[in-house]
């Protein structure tokens, strides 16, 4: 599975989205993100790229498209 | 005391927010009598919270001029919104400008930086009884049209009992983690403002960069939560942060995870930190009792004694006094907090004091024999859903707009839903979080062949699995 596919199914999962919702997706734009679904998505996102994110990075992942400058810190290119 | 002295004039600061606005004592002093002037009677108006300083404003100018308040959440469903306006027919609403196109009828007498007074047009004649200062919700996601009367007495001798058990003095920096509007948010507000502190205002929540900010560069000293806030402290690793001027840390709105409740003791006892467990529902305004931090790893997973001036007792399913230890019995409470009662609509407002100073609580619980109590359970149908109360009857009444017949019950951060239609339960469960406003992985919704029922048609709850 390509890095994006595992980007775009851990929102999908975690706020029951579907992927045309995902472009300009933010954080509480839609009701599944909320503090509860953004505990999910990270946890999807560790999950899936076996990495461990930082406070600073977690309370900073604001939107779908900031998600993937965070992860390249971690060396996951989406 | 007496609530027009609620806040004293001073140079010192009262709030300081996320943007960077500071207002001191003097101006908040002069803001409440500046809207004040506009409305200039006792009335009821509605104030629709957030953390912010013209939010704050409003509600201690309606609270020190005997105004009535309902406090909601700013960002309410417009269609509950104008079901509670039709059902309390209040004066006034002071509401963000960004909202007022809501009210394109209505009259806006007057506007803040952020707010607006809209002027609504009911013609009521609504008695309000002399001690009504307040009034709040008891489940407002799922909309519940019952709200708890709080007089005058009531929030100034809690907030003074809190300020007293806790230390709180002048140089405390409380940052708002939790609505405005919620009790246990606002008695953080008001026990800090008595003591002349200074509220960090954001309406941030704690996984937001802002909240972060804006505790680190003006210094947070004390961080309050319900359980949920705990478990998402935790993930964020909290617990390796290095904050030497966070010194104080409360939980309540629940029975925080027992294992959680020793990291966090533990923590904050080797971090030079205090960190207090405490009990209370917005029927007692907010605060009903707490675990001295000093006792906190030996009395693990209680709630703690009664706050100064308050007082439990438990009582067995007949109402006789249960003096034994561990024996479990409804936890009563008595105090000057306690609530006059609750009201369902405008004309309500003119009743009494019905509780007296005494609280059935409707929580289960039992004592050890140094009078600490432990909670062990509920009698009454809600459940706390990420540190939302819940009312267990009023989301199967919301469901019937969907099924034919269906039974809620569950646990806390887990409601079950009990259908008996095959095919919807996706279906039921994106409506009910829709409804609540709540986040779907808090509810699993389970398709069975019937719900068990009495010979009187009533469900019996212990026949479904939590």
């Amino acid at each position: 599975m390509s890095n994006l596919i595992k980007y775009n199914e851990a929102f999908i999962s975690s706020f029951q989205i579907t992927e045309d919702q995902l472009a300009n997706l933010t954080y509480q734009s839609v009701q599944g993100w909320d503090s509860v679904g953004h505990m999910a998505l990270i946890a999807a996102l560790e999950e899936s790229f076996d990495i461990m994110m930082d406070t600073d990075d977690i309370v900073d992942f604001s939107s779908y498209e900031k998600g993937k400058a965070i992860l390249k810190k971690y060396n996951v290119t989406i | 005391m007496l609530i027009n002295n609620f806040l004293s004039p001073k140079d010192s600061i009262a709030a300081i927010t996320y943007e960077g606005e500071r207002v001191s004592y003097n101006d908040l002093v002069s803001f409440a009598s500046t809207l004040y002037n506009k409305i200039n009677h006792r009335c009821l108006i509605f104030c629709m919270c957030q953390n912010s300083i013209d939010s704050l404003g409003g509600y201690v100018s309606f609270l020190t001029n005997k105004v009535v308040p309902l406090l909601l959440d700013a960002s309410m469903d417009i269609t509950l919104l104008r079901d509670l306006i039709n059902l309390y027919k209040p004066e006034y609403l002071w509401i963000q400008t960004s909202r007022t196109w809501e009210f394109p009828d209505e009259e806006i007498v007057f506007a803040s930086k952020q707010y607006s007074l809209i002027k609504l047009h009911f013609n009521t004649g609504f008695q309000i009884f002399d001690d009504l200062a307040l009034l709040l919700t008891t489940s407002g996601s799922t909309g519940s049209r019952k709200v708890v009367r709080l007089s005058y007495d009531n929030i100034l001798s809690n907030a003074q009992s809190i300020a007293q058990y806790l230390s709180i003095t002048a140089d405390e920096r409380p940052i708002t983690s939790l609505p405005m509007n919620y009790s246990f948010g606002l008695s953080i507000i008001n026990s800090h403002l008595l003591q002349g502190a200074t509220l960090l205002l954001t309406s941030g929540s704690i996984m937001q960069k802002e909240f972060w900010n804006l505790l680190k560069t003006e210094k947070a000293t004390s961080l309050s939560g319900v359980p949920y806030t705990y478990e998402i402290l935790k993930k964020l690793r909290f617990l390796r942060m290095d904050l030497p001027f966070l010194t104080t840390m409360t939980q309540a709105g629940g029975k925080l995870d027992i294992d959680l409740n020793r990291e966090f003791t533990e923590y904050c006892q080797s971090a030079n930190k205090r960190f207090f467990v405490m009990y209370g529902q917005t029927e007692a305004t907010a605060r009903m009792s707490y675990l001295p931090c000093e006792q906190a790893l030996l009395k693990l997973g209680s709630i703690g004694t009664a706050i100064p001036g308050g007082e439990f007792s438990l009582i067995d399913e007949n109402g006789a006094p249960i003096t034994e230890c561990d024996t479990v019995g409804e936890l009563v409470y008595r105090g000057r907090n306690v609530s006059l009662g609750y009201a369902e609509c405008g004309d309500d407002l003119c009743k009494g004091d019905e509780n007296a100073g005494v609280l059935l609580t409707g929580d289960l619980a039992k004592k050890d024999s140094d009078n600490y109590y432990y909670i062990v359970g509920r009698k009454k149908r809600f459940i706390k859903l990420f540190g939302n109360r819940v009312n267990l009857d009023d989301t199967e009444r919301l469901l019937k707009a969907l099924v034919f017949e269906c039974a809620c019950t569950g646990s806390d951060d887990r409601m079950l839903v009990y259908i008996t239609e095959s095919g919807i339960a996706d279906e039921a469960r994106k409506f009910i979080s829709m409804k609540t406003g709540i986040n779907q992985s808090a509810f699993v919704v389970k398709q069975i062949d019937s719900i068990p029922r009495n010979s009187s048609g009533k469900i019996i709850y212990s026949k479904l699995d939590i």
